[in-house]
């Protein structure tokens, strides 16, 4: 990829989606658009980025777009995050016994993986979560991907991935077109196409929300933004679970590392000012 | 070092197993169908997992599982069927046969690991 290319690229993306990409990351350009190029028809990305310079097409920003900030995902990637949540919830349960509340925010939905995770080891762990009001919202800047996400449909490989037999036996049916998650565990989630850089007041607050592996990608002060947005819709008792290479760090002081736990795991501050 | 049987009847499967298995830093043995397996399981007491095909010649995959399980064996290994049968009902027949995980062919050395790990072998 010459030169150009790659630097019209990264502003593109920053413009778009907030997307830094930052130098070096030809590979990660190159996997992902080689292949849409090829499928829309141009030989190269060459071609692609000439396309996109002239902004005549608006479904091909939109592609480009789509293949740079879709997630890889799996279900329950990354298992520890999973059990380390189940002990902080635990306390967060116990104390919403009486408004019997619980909202989730994953805000790196994608293809609905994580949501499902949640849903599988949350009634797993805590059955009476049913009768709750239980709520997890699932956002994604991709459209496409949470497209997939509402279907709930998987093929044979996805569902292999990370999936013990025994969850795929009672959480999913075999139809036709692969592996469909079952309607019970579908209904506390809702999909919204968001975009973090833009307002998110909207979706009101949660006690916990996950935003794993998607920071990485923006510039620290976007990152310190959209943190310190997090903290205004995180309950004073609620946390944070950001990717397992992700840190806060020299980012944002509005939240603390849980160092008990080996997840990305933060809590709320508590500010010198509230301390006195 | 921990020991696989890889029980096949495609001489392909096998190869590509044993080198997955070696991969993940286990030691391979073969066997191209239930009969084999089970000799073999009763020459080698401390095989740790087995990774079994369904269809196979002379003895299929399920009835080398029953057979396995009926024997009376200090250690038995985890089993972790990989086949072609992806239906529902057949999962849950190999499930209450005893098996400990499934895969579903094609099958990468991701996935086995992670059912490796999965059942606690590695
Ligand atoms: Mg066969």
């Amino acid at each position: 990829m010459n030169p150009a290319d790659y630097e019209y690229l990264s502003n593109f993306l920053l413009q778009r989606s907030g997307l830094s990409l930052g130098a070096g990351k030809e590979y990660l350009l190159e996997a992902r658009l080689i292949p849409l190029a090829q499928s829309l028809g141009f030989s190269d990305i060459h071609e692609l980025v000439n396309c996109l310079r002239l902004g005549k097409d608006k479904r091909i920003e939109f592609a480009v777009t789509e293949a740079m900030t879709t997630n890889e995902t799996s279900f329950f990637r990354d298992k520890k995050p999973f059990d380390e949540i189940t002990s902080l919830l635990k306390e967060i349960i116990e104390a919403r016994s009486s408004i019997k509340r619980l909202r989730i925010w994953c805000a790196a939905a994608s293809t609905g993986q994580e949501p499902y995770s949640l849903t599988m080891h949350l009634y797993d762990q805590f059955p009476f979560l049913t009768s709750w009001m239980f709520e997890i919202v699932g956002t994604d800047i991709s459209e496409k991907a949470l497209e997939t996400a509402r279907n709930g449909i998987y093929t044979q490989f996805e569902v292999q991935r990370g999936l013990p037999v025994q969850k795929l036996m009672s959480c999913f049916d075999h139809v036709e077109n692969g592996w469909k998650i079952k309607e019970r565990l579908q209904k506390p989630i809702k999909y919204k196409q968001l975009n973090l850089l833009e307002d998110f007041m909207h979706l009101g607050q949660f006690d916990l929300i996950l935003c794993r592996n998607v920071l990485i990608y923006f510039r620290n002060e976007t990152k310190a933004d959209i943190v310190n947005r997090f903290r205004k819709q995180i309950a004073g008792d609620g946390f944070l679970l950001l990717g397992a290479a992700e840190t806060m760090l020299g980012v944002s002081d509005e939240f603390e590392r849980l160092r008990e736990f080996n997840s990305a795991l933060y809590r709320p501050a508590v500010k010198e000012a509230a301390k006195k | 070092m921990k020991k696989i049987l890889l029980v096949d009847d495609s001489r392909a499967v096998r190869l590509v197993g044993t080198r997955m298995a070696r991969e993940i830093g286990l030691e391979p043995l073969e066997a191209e169908n239930g009969q084999k397996a089970l000799d073999v399981c009763r020459e080698t007491l401390d095989i740790d997992v087995i990774l079994l095909d369904w269809n196979m010649p002379i003895m299929d995959g399920l009835t080398f599982l029953k057979k396995l399980r009926e024997e009376d064996r200090e250690k038995q290994p985890v089993v972790v069927m990989c086949t072609t049968e992806n239906d529902m009902p057949r999962i849950i027949e190999a499930m209450s046969a005893g098996a400990n995980e499934y895969i579903m062919k094609p099958f990468t050395t991701d996935i086995v690991r992670e059912k490796l790990i999965e059942t606690g072998v590695i």
